[in-house]
């Protein structure tokens, strides 16, 4: 299906002006140092949320291949499926994390922890199909990911550069489904490196030339065909005109970290999915709807142990800190952080010391955007014998509650190109972890 | 020391003699080349004989009808055909994954009364670059994209065995037999990696994926949908129907002499509301009286798929070829098309035609692009009515879809050199240009297994397009290799270097405007360096419209 809504809004300087005078006042209080230098370049969309006021932008922080709730969130110590876990407390009361969270246990007060998650998806891309786009795999159409649905919902971003951003993609970055191409995640990698090619290569009177040479050429490919061919269909020119205001947007400086001091950088832990986070804080600060950053690392079928305690340490600093610079920005109230999977682990261990695919109960956590702080929702059976959790959140669920929080009607109906009308989610607000 | 060595004047004439010769031969030979190249590998002899192309073109004609009939029913005005350049390109682009170079163009032109299209898909489906890109396309569709570091080396295998079959037109159903009943050590025997490459977590073969890639690949239907539990939403399919033929696989095991059946082996699943796992017994779906009463399981499997009474094979191909050659399947999804219909134009006649001719590729190649709906133009010679997406949609103009990334990457490196980079080019170079393919596919967004979706251009493909090595590093002022400093030096006047560009670029001539324009821009080009700059600014601007990214 193609629309009109466009999701890359031409910048307006005079908000710029406004929104900058805005971040200068909001930096002086947070008092993040890596703040100053950017509020003077970035064209900034932060103006604080007020209560109850919809979220307006989302992070989405997968932990690739699949975290152990076991070994993380959901861990139980003492019986046979504990797997020699060690645990920790955690901000909030009775509630305890494995050994290796202790940031992210401390600021737990501002997030809450789903540990019934549920999905019919045990294979790695139908499941992460199913966790970004709510709805499991259909030979017949894509469905966008929430990212795309945001985008497309929420489209009055006045910014330079692209509002649905992927760093650090596995094979399945976010798309743009049956929204269109248009609505697919930009693919970013390591932001200590800036984005390639928005350099040009020419200088400006050059580009000109060529570009007047362009509107030449494209004339000619122009004759017979439909007047609202590129607006339709070929989307050629529209994103040449987007990669154009790009090229030349302030805003990009908010895609690397390079003018980050060390320190601030450190208490990310400097990894690249550290510096993704950091970056992602960056991007939403801009105006940028949705991020999504890709931690793999977590198909533990061998060494479990091991494998988990690797990837929770990367974790554990970078989300902590992702929380506590939101909340200290003022954007935590209208910025959802989700984190997890694409399922869970077996509480069975297997013969070479590893946790197989399970989808029946699996944690995830939510913050920010009217989400509240310090819930728990759905407990496991600790013998793990019991496939069904309690409290049960499914897949769609989740959607359905993003959505409600940002404000769109997730039971809306939207005419796929199959002729088919599809609700955004079909899935239930889950009352109980909303503010 | 200071000595300085004197030679006879004599000898430094004949020295700047024969510098000047060699220099005045180099420009001599250049303009040559780029005006009219060398037509050493393109056989004038290499025709079909009349009888068998009147045949193809009679198949052809009847494919036709059917879709004449309906534009005569939905009152659609089809457009005009195409002219021969145009047909050039797509049929380069669908069977080799790049454009003509120039030098082909200029042999073509040179080439006298034949039917250039026809004279043109008999020299492409001779050349071994047809074979392996048609490899690598069809490689997609049965072993997907698994690029574990073991695997690559395994797909590389099947596609070089792949591309051997295509060369020799060996008949589609004896490949897919080879494919489904293969034994054998996966390096000497390359198409048991059909079945080796599903081997994740060497856990042995998963029955599961191959029954998923044989009712895809060879007979159109996405019975994996079920594998879960039975169809939903209008599907028939059973959950049983999916295992049952995933049981098919249950035997095939791995062994030290490689891939073998071990019958004392079965399938083993545990259904949807059961709770104990079953031995499943294999079976077929459909016409159960086509199977083979003897034979292993995998044998009898391959028989019953190609049976030429299972006419949902020949289905299938017919529409991943036209598929190949519109990049639009007949029918969409392309490996979802029901057994009873309703099929859509052309298709039964097709399949009808591979099936009475021995399941031969070629003869369907030929017999797609001999058809109307290739041969006609995508934009309608009518400004006051132009091409509509529903006339596109039913066929009534040839469609405009993206470029896949792979063919765009080729374009641009076969397009910045002026003769033809194929199996006879330098390996060196060829590696070079596969490493850049690779780089260049990746950051435009590989479109993973072989789907058609109708897909606009994206931010990301239009920054690298502008900005990106790829474009740069075969633009740029390069005497020895880039053809826009080649063609800026030695074309004898601009306007003839604007249509060398034209022809490389968009395989066309430039109309009145463009060619003003650009001629223009190069005569305004006072210095040497600033010509050469005009014509990495030519190149740049055809390699970023429009036209060079959607097949057309």
């Amino acid at each position: 299906m193609k629309t009109s809504r466009d999701p890359h809004c031409a910048c307006n300087s005079s908000d710029h002006i406004n929104r900058r005078t805005l971040l200068k006042g909001a930096t002086a209080i947070a008092g993040v140092s890596w703040l100053t230098p950017l509020s003077d370049l970035l064209a900034l969309e932060a103006e604080k949320s007020p209560k109850g006021k919809p979220a307006r932008s989302v992070i989405l922080l997968w932990l690739g291949g699949a975290a152990s709730q076991l070994d993380t969130f959901d861990p139980h110590p003492t019986t046979k499926i504990g797997g020699g876990v060690k645990t920790i407390s955690t901000a909030i009361k009775g509630v305890d994390f494995a050994a290796g969270l202790e940031q992210t246990a401390s600021v737990m007060g501002d997030v809450s922890l789903i540990r019934s998650m549920v999905s019919k998806e045990g294979d790695h891309e139908r499941a992460f199909y199913n966790i970004k786009t709510g709805y499991r795999p259909d030979p017949t159409l894509i469905h966008p990911s929430i990212g795309a649905i945001v985008c497309h919902e929420l489209p009055d971003a006045k910014i330079e550069i692209p509002t649905h951003i992927s760093i650090l993609p596995n094979q399945w970055p976010a798309r743009g489904g049956f929204f269109g191409a248009q609505y697919d995640a930009f693919q970013m990698y390591d932001p200590k490196n800036t984005v390639p090619d928005v350099k040009a290569r020419v200088d400006d009177k050059r580009m000109d030339l060529r570009l007047e040479s362009l509107s030449v050429v494209e004339r000619a490919f122009a004759q017979g065909r439909s007047a609202d061919l590129d607006q339709t269909k070929t989307l050629h020119q529209v994103s040449m005109q987007r990669a154009r205001s790009m090229m030349t947007s302030d805003q990009l400086k908010a895609f690397n970290v390079k003018d980050v001091p060390a320190k601030e950088l450190d208490a990310y832990g400097d990894t690249p999915f550290g510096r993704g986070c950091l970056a992602a804080v960056r991007l939403i600060q801009a105006g940028v709807r949705c991020v999504e950053v890709t931690l793999t690392g977590w198909d533990t079928h061998a060494n479990n142990l091991e494998g988990q305690a690797t990837q929770v340490k990367i974790l554990d600093a970078a989300y902590a800190s992702l929380i506590r610079d939101l909340k200290k920005l003022g954007l935590l109230e209208s910025t959802i952080v989700v984190c997890g999977g694409e399922f869970g682990r077996t509480p069975k261990i297997n013969n070479v010391g590893g946790r197989d695919h399970w989808p029946h109960g699996f944690s995830m956590l939510v913050a920010g955007g009217g989400f509240a702080g310090e819930r728990v929702r759905g407990t496991t059976d600790p013998e793990g014998v019991k496939k069904e959790p309690e409290h049960p959140v499914f897949v769609e669920d989740l959607h359905a509650t993003i959505q409600d929080l940002l404000g769109i009607d997730h039971s809306k109906e939207i005419m796929t190109p199959i002729g088919r009308p599809m609700a955004l989610s079909k899935g239930e607000v889950v009352g109980e972890l909303k503010v | 020391m200071n000595s300085t060595l004197t030679f006879p004047n004599w000898l430094l004439r004949l020295r700047n003699t024969v510098i000047l010769a060699g220099v005045g031969a180099a420009a001599v030979w250049g303009v040559l080349e780029l005006l009219r190249p060398p037509v050493g590998h393109v056989s004038n002899a290499l025709r079909l004989p009349k009888q068998k192309l009147d045949d193809i073109l009679q198949t052809a004609k009847r494919v036709d009808a059917d879709f004449e009939k309906s534009w005569e029913q939905k009152q659609l005005k089809p457009t005009a055909k195409a002219d021969d350049l145009t047909l050039v390109r797509r049929l380069s682009l669908a069977l080799t994954g790049s454009i003509p170079s120039l030098q082909e163009i200029r042999a073509l032109e040179s080439v006298k009364d034949v039917d250039t299209t026809q004279w043109w898909l008999t020299q492409l489906l001779a050349d071994r670059r047809t074979s392996d890109y048609l490899a690598e396309r069809l490689a997609r569709v049965y072993v997907g994209i698994e690029d574990g570091p073991f695997l690559i080396y395994r797909r590389h295998r099947l596609v070089d065995w792949l591309s051997d079959s295509l060369q020799k037109n060996r008949p589609y159903d004896q490949i897919a037999r080879a494919l489904i009943d293969s034994k054998g050590v996966w390096t000497t025997s390359p198409e048991v990696n059909f079945i080796t490459v599903t081997n994740e977590n060497k856990k042995g073969p998963d029955e599961a994926k191959l029954a998923a890639r044989v009712s895809r690949a060879f007979l159109g239907v996405q019975m994996d949908c079920v594998q879960c539990h039975d169809g939903k939403l209008g599907s028939t399919w059973k959950q049983s129907d999916f295992h049952q033929m995933a049981a098919y696989f249950g035997q095939t095991d791995f062994a030290l002499n490689g891939l073998r059946d071990d019958p004392k082996k079965n399938y083993k699943f545990r259904y949807l509301g059961k709770t104990e796992e079953e031995v499943v017994p294999a079976m077929v779906a459909w016409k159960p009286e086509l199977l083979p009463q003897q034979g292993s399981p995998r044998a009898k499997l391959a028989n019953w798929v190609t049976a030429k009474e299972n006419k949902a094979f020949a289905r299938t191909i017919v529409n991943r070829m036209w598929a190949l050659l519109f990049n639009r399947p007949l029918i969409a999804p392309v490996d979802d098309i029901p057994l009873e219909g309703p099929f859509p134009e052309g298709l039964e006649i097709l399949a009808d035609d591979f099936i009475a001719h021995g399941s031969d590729l070629q003869r369907l190649i030929r017999v797609i692009a001999s058809t109307r709906m290739f041969q006609q133009s995508s934009h309608s010679a009518d400004p006051s009515h132009p091409v509509t997406e529903g006339a596109e949609k039913c066929w009534a103009a040839f469609p405009l879809t993206r470029l896949r990334p792979e063919q765009m990457a080729g374009s641009v490196i076969q397009a910045s050199s002026l003769s033809t980079i194929d199996a006879e080019t330098h390996v060196l170079f060829r590696i070079k240009r596969d490493i850049d393919v690779g780089n260049f596919v990746k950051r435009y967004g590989d479109s993973g297994e072989d789907t058609f979706d109708d897909a606009g251009g994206t931010i990301p493909q239009r920054l690298l397009l502008m900005n990106g090595n790829m474009i740069s590093e075969n633009t740029k002022n390069n005497p020895l290799v880039n053809a826009s400093t080649r063609i800026g030096m030695l074309a004898p006047n601009h306007a003839m270097a604007v249509e060398a560009a034209y022809l490389s670029i968009f395989t066309r001539r430039p109309n009145a405007e463009e060619a003003a324009h650009f001629a223009g821009l190069l005569t305004s080009a006072k210095s040497g360096n600033s010509r050469t700059n005009a014509m990495t600014d030519l190149f740049w601007t055809l390699m970023n419209a429009t036209e060079f990214s959607w097949n057309h």
